[in-house]
């Protein structure tokens, strides 16, 4: 590993990325047009808002970065970039590392531009900052992406890739409690949910949005998610092959 | 020869998608020469190239390059490989992708310029790759494997589609790496590009059918022309067969 070559790695993502100013754009706007949207949409019941709106900024850096991770590693693997940086003297982790330098920090900015509609003009309350939500969100973020990477191994096209989303996010989205209480689902799917990694995410978000006191609950989440994140990225790093049929 | 050769393959068997693309091929290259690969559409060139630079998974033999097992982490500084189709980034400049893959092998900025240079594409540093035509791309895709003068360059098809001027221009370049010590594999489908190598290897249905040179093989064949001392080769292998 070289911090020279996970730095170099890093730059070279947001390059790419910032020669294309309309995914910028999507990935800055999209989520806080979304989110006035459900404001209108839950007008007459504002506690609602509160309560899926509140949590849903931070988590849907992990829902985005999931995708663009998915697609881009994709792309590094169909165009033959990937199988020439396997020829470098790069190692697997400084790949890695790299993408979540570059998708860390555009998750940050997205989180802020989110977090500033949410908690500055919609009206959600952050009891204890929005600081602490901006920094679950970057680490769901990290989440995202290296469950992203793993499973763009198993897509070989872009369509499949796609597919993915409903097929691993929206499972996740309906049991982390979000909609509803996790005690108040089928024993057996509460049971699920609790080794599905977006339930501690949400758990974290739910607990930093709430006005009861903070507890060490919130750092357990984190932990879990930090794991699961890590675990995520040695698998990927196993996914990713020197050698090819 | 008593030097250690740059590339020693001795029965090397590669089956993808189950069928067996080279069944059993043994050959050795050796340092500071310009070898060209020839052979018919899909009769394992580029498997090969693959299997020399450790990316391809082999069922059999082995292969070795500079002393050491290909594939081996400390090649990677000392192995240049140009894939078939421009392995670079469309959505990066020229600049951009040089600049990117000049940090990954480790070495100075002018070299990006420089080797911008070389390949011809000197005012096009600020394009987008996407922007740039196919053979264009196949330079910015060649510069990026040049950047490190590395002591094997493997270049898979380098010319295809480029003009004559800029073709004799590489060709020369080419020349000038194996003179400073570089060994070059260049396969090619275009046989008026075989004279311009040191040695031949020449391939069909995944075997070895010569390992020569140009002058050896107007010898052998009476031929001048080595587009059809190829295809004299074939046929009195297939009356052999
Ligand atoms: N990924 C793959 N899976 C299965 N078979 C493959 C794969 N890649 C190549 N082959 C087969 O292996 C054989 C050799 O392919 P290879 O790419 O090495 O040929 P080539 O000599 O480089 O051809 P060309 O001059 O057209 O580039 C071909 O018959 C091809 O169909
Ligand atoms: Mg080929």
């Amino acid at each position: 590993m070289s911090p020279r070559i996970t730095l170099a790695t890093g730059l070279r993502v947001l390059q790419q990325i910032r020669h294309d100013p309309r995914t910028i754009a999507l990935l800055l706007l999209v989520p806080a047009l979304l989110l006035t949207l459900m404001k209108y949409v839950f007008e007459s019941e504002p506690r609602v808002f509160q309560q899926i709106g509140a949590p849903l900024c931070g988590l849907f850096p992990f829902i985005v970065m999931f995708l663009v991770t998915s697609i881009t590693m994709l792309r590094e693997r169909t165009t033959g970039t990937l199988e020439r940086l396997m020829t470098l003297p790069m190692s697997k982790l400084d790949l890695l590392l790299g993408y979540a330098l570059a998708f860390g920090l555009l998750a940050a900015a997205q989180a802020l531009v989110i977090c500033l509609v949410g908690f500055g003009l919609l009206g959600l309350n952050a009891p204890h900052g929005v600081l602490i939500i901006v920094g679950l969100a970057v680490l769901n973020a990290l989440l995202g992406m290296s469950l992203g990477l793993l499973v763009s191994a198993f897509a070989n096209t872009e369509f499949q890739a796609v597919q993915f989303m409903p097929a691993f996010i929206f499972p996740q989205l309906l049991l982390c409690g979000l909609f509803v209480a996790r005690d108040q689902m089928a024993p057996l799917l509460e049971a699920v949910s609790w080794v599905m990694p977006f339930t501690w995410a949400y758990d974290a978000l739910a607990r930093a949005v709430s006005p009861q006191p903070l507890s060490g609950r919130v750092a357990v989440d984190a932990a879990v998610v930090l794991a699961v994140t890590i675990g995520s990225l040695i698998f990927g790093a196993m996914t990713l092959r020197r050698r090819t049929a | 020869m008593t030097a250690t050769p740059a590339i020693s393959i001795r029965d090397l068997r590669v089956s993808r998608g189950g069928n067996l693309v080279l069944p059993d091929i043994s050959v050795e290259i050796e340092k500071g020469s310009v070898t060209g690969l020839l052979g018919p559409s899909g009769c394992g060139k580029t498997t090969l190239m693959r299997s020399i630079v450790g990316v391809q998974i082999v069922a059999g033999g082995t292969v070795e390059v500079l002393g050491r097992p290909a594939g081996s982490s400390d090649l990677r500084n000392r192995v240049g490989y140009v894939t078939q189709a421009p392995s670079v980034y469309g959505d990066l400049s020229v600049g951009e992708n040089l600049d990117y893959f000049a940090r990954v092998v480790g070495v100075s900025p002018e070299r990006v310029a420089e080797t911008i240079e070389t390949v011809g594409l000197s005012g096009f540093t600020g394009r987008l790759v996407s922007s740039l035509s196919g053979g264009q791309r196949a330079r910015v895709s060649l510069a990026s494997a040049l950047l490190n003068k590395p002591d094997l360059l493997v270049l898979d098809e380098p010319t295809v589609g480029l003009d004559p001027l800029l073709r004799a221009e590489l060709w020369k370049t080419f020349h000038e790496l194996a003179e400073s010590g570089t060994t070059l594999l260049v396969s090619s489908h275009v046989m008026d590009e075989a004279g311009a190598c040191d040695h031949l290897i020449l391939i069909r249905d995944g075997r070895l059918l010569r390992h020569t040179t140009p002058e050896a093989l107007r010898r052998e064949t009476g031929e001048n022309d080595l587009g059809r001392a190829f295809l004299k080769v074939i046929e009195s292998d297939e009356e052999a067969a």
